[in-house]
């Protein structure tokens, strides 16, 4: 096996990395891919309650690379998903504890016994990023369809390509169908436009993504969600299938029908 | 039609379109490391070496930056001022 090492980043906080995360892990693994993630957010560590496996935390990332214990006895074994691990990161201390050449140690030695090893970034463009990325094959950037998030998808897309990491391949997340079709939230290919990078995914605002955290299932594991089918879709394109974009269903209502039908000047569709 | 109907409802451009124009900018000058008063200083200067040479209409001058895929470009519109042919005599 010769593994992919996939970094999920952003640039901006709380855009979803850390469900995108989860959800595209579960959906590879659920396909029968065995799939280990790594939470490098060190300090702020967030992947294991996504996941529900805060729990089983014995030993994390900056234990294995300072040599406290072995990389297996970090791994975490998800119970519902018997190909899904998780290394979780340190709590109490902070990026500089692992450098970029740490990362692609370990990757290297990951890379062998998985088919996919997912690296959640933490926000921002300093060390925490770098690490992040240094290992990367692939670069997933998210994003929302919102003026603060793709500035930063933008700023990251930059260093991604001057890390000569690119092109990176971008997923917008919560997007509200209702509010695009009204004109009062950026559309995908406003977005695009803005951006010039690759779409590998557009995720729709779905509670479920909420529940779903409260409970430490990601939404991909319910098998109906909108947002876990989106994130099956992204799955699936990197493992390297067609899978043709769904369309995000118009949820404007009768004003939203109504102006759509000025819009066409009179005409349905 | 559409823009037949938003003249005709006095309508002002819709929020998404107006995120979409600022971002615009705000990304040319994040990818260029040019904070936006300087595209105004390089015009003036631009402006004064070109009219040693020519004789410009410093009001014509032009200076914009395009986005091509992630790549951006300065676009100058120099208009030259026909030549006054002196009459003499």
């Amino acid at each position: 096996m010769a593994g992919k090492v996939v970094t999920i980043t952003s640039g901006k906080g709380g855009v979803g990395k850390t469900t995108a995360t989860a959800n595209i892990a579960a959906a590879l693994a659920t396909a029968g891919q065995k799939v280990v993630c790594i939470d490098a957010d060190i300090g702020l560590r967030n992947l294991d309650v996504i996941l529900g496996l805060e729990n089983r935390i014995v030993y994390d990332l900056v234990d294995v690379i300072e040599g406290r214990c072995r990389l297996r006895q970090a791994m975490i074994r998800d119970k519902r998903l018997p190909e899904l691990y998780l290394i979780p990161a340190a709590q109490t201390r902070d990026k500089s504890a692992v450098s970029p050449s740490d990362m692609i140690r370990l990757c290297d030695d990951l890379r062998p016994e998985f088919d996919w090893v997912l690296i959640d970034s933490p926000a921002g463009i300093e060390r925490g990023f770098r690490n992040a990325v240094a290992p990367s094959d692939i670069v997933v950037v998210i994003t929302n369809p919102e003026v603060s998030a793709v500035r930063d998808a933008d700023r990251i897309i930059g260093l991604i390509e001057a890390e000569e990491k690119g092109p990176a391949r971008l997923v917008i997340n919560r997007i509200k169908p209702g509010m695009v079709k009204r004109g009062d939230m950026l559309s995908t290919d406003d977005v695009l436009e803005l951006l010039a990078i690759d779409l590998i995914g557009m995720v729709p605002e779905d509670e479920n993504v909420l529940t779903g955290s409260n409970r430490g299932t990601p939404v991909v594991m319910d098998g109906k969600s909108k947002a876990g089918q989106a994130f099956n879709d992204i799955a699936r394109r990197l493992n390297g299938e067609e899978v043709p974009f769904l369309k995000l269903e118009d949820e404007g209502g009768l004003f939203g029908r109504l102006s759509r039908w000025f819009r066409n000047g009179g005409r349905n569709e | 039609m559409s823009n037949f109907l938003d003249r005709l409802l006095h309508r002002t451009p819709n929020s998404a379109d107006q995120a979409k124009e600022r971002l615009k900018l705000v990304l040319i000058h994040d990818r260029t490391d040019m904070p936006p008063g300087m595209l105004d200083a390089l015009k003036d200067e631009l402006i004064s070496v070109i009219s040693r040479h020519v004789e410009i209409d410093p009001n014509a001058v032009r200076i914009e930056m395009t986005q091509e895929g992630r790549e951006q470009r300065l676009i100058a519109d120099i208009p030259l001022r026909p030549v006054h042919r002196r009459r003499t005599g």
